[in-house]
């Protein structure tokens, strides 16, 4: 795993996820900053999928391959499915509702990286 | 009159969010399981599986909001929490049955025990829309 991106990850989700309950907290609908915030998210996590499927076929250490590859394809799915969910509601629970899908992101990048090191 | 859509909206959204969550991990990991090591514990594994459609109904039943769609989230959750707690306390009595998790094993220890509290909300929520 390629460390640096593995950790702006956990990082730029974490503050995704600590922007989306401020708003919720403020009584705030999400807007375009953390919409943004969220696309930038979104594309590193694109680079993440190339450089997991280019490294586990370049590893020769036993790395669980089905489930690293799992959790790399399913990470891309969740912040698109949230901000849609909660765009589609017109109260602070939408940004409570995307904070719930944020929080998920650095958790998927722990396990990838404790399914790598294994 | 009572209006059904009203599952979906405030803290329902976070409900559904979570139970989102875990429909797709649910289901992500059942279908790694049964793929690549379904001989190695077949049990634990169907029971990932039947967990995994449960959370996918759960959570496609609360979204629509529906009067017939929150009988449906009402079952599933109910099945949920039967399932929780009965998963839970086998595979504290017996755990050679169990020698892979599931969502559900230890009453959903490895998840923070949100797969117990969950179902719980969700019954609260049901009623509380209604």
């Amino acid at each position: 795993m390629f460390e640096p991106l593995t950790w702006a990850l956990v990082a730029l989700s974490l503050a995704a996820t600590v922007f989306a309950l401020v708003l919720a907290g403020l009584d705030r609908r999400i807007n375009w900053w953390l919409l943004g915030l969220l696309g930038v998210v979104e594309v590193a996590l694109l680079a993440q999928l190339v450089v997991g499927i280019v490294q586990l076929v370049g590893t020769d250490r036993d790395v669980s391959g089905p489930s690293f590859i799992g959790y790399l394809i399913g990470s891309l799915l969740i912040l698109p499915i949230g901000a849609l969910w909660a765009l589609a509601e017109s109260s602070r629970w939408g940004a409570g509702a995307l904070a719930i899908a944020c929080i998920v992101i650095p958790v998927i990048e722990l396990r990838l990286h404790t399914i790598w090191v294994a | 009159m009572t209006d059904a859509s009203a599952t979906r909206h405030g803290p329902g959204r976070i409900l559904i969010a979570v139970y989102g969550v875990f429909a797709l991990s649910a289901t992500a990991r059942a279908a790694v399981q049964l793929a690549t090591q379904f001989s190695d514990a077949p049990i634990a594994y169907l029971l990932s599986a039947v967990a995994a459609i449960i959370y996918c109904a759960a959570t496609f039943a609360l979204a629509k909001a529906t009067i017939f769609s929150r009988r449906v989230a009402t079952a599933a959750i109910i099945v949920e929490l039967v399932g929780v707690v009965a998963i839970g306390a086998f595979s504290y009595a017996v755990p050679d049955d169990f020698p892979d998790a599931t969502v559900w094993s230890h009453f959903g220890q490895g998840y923070g025990y949100v797969p117990l509290v969950l179902p719980i909300l969700g019954l609260l929520w049901l009623r509380r829309t209604r």
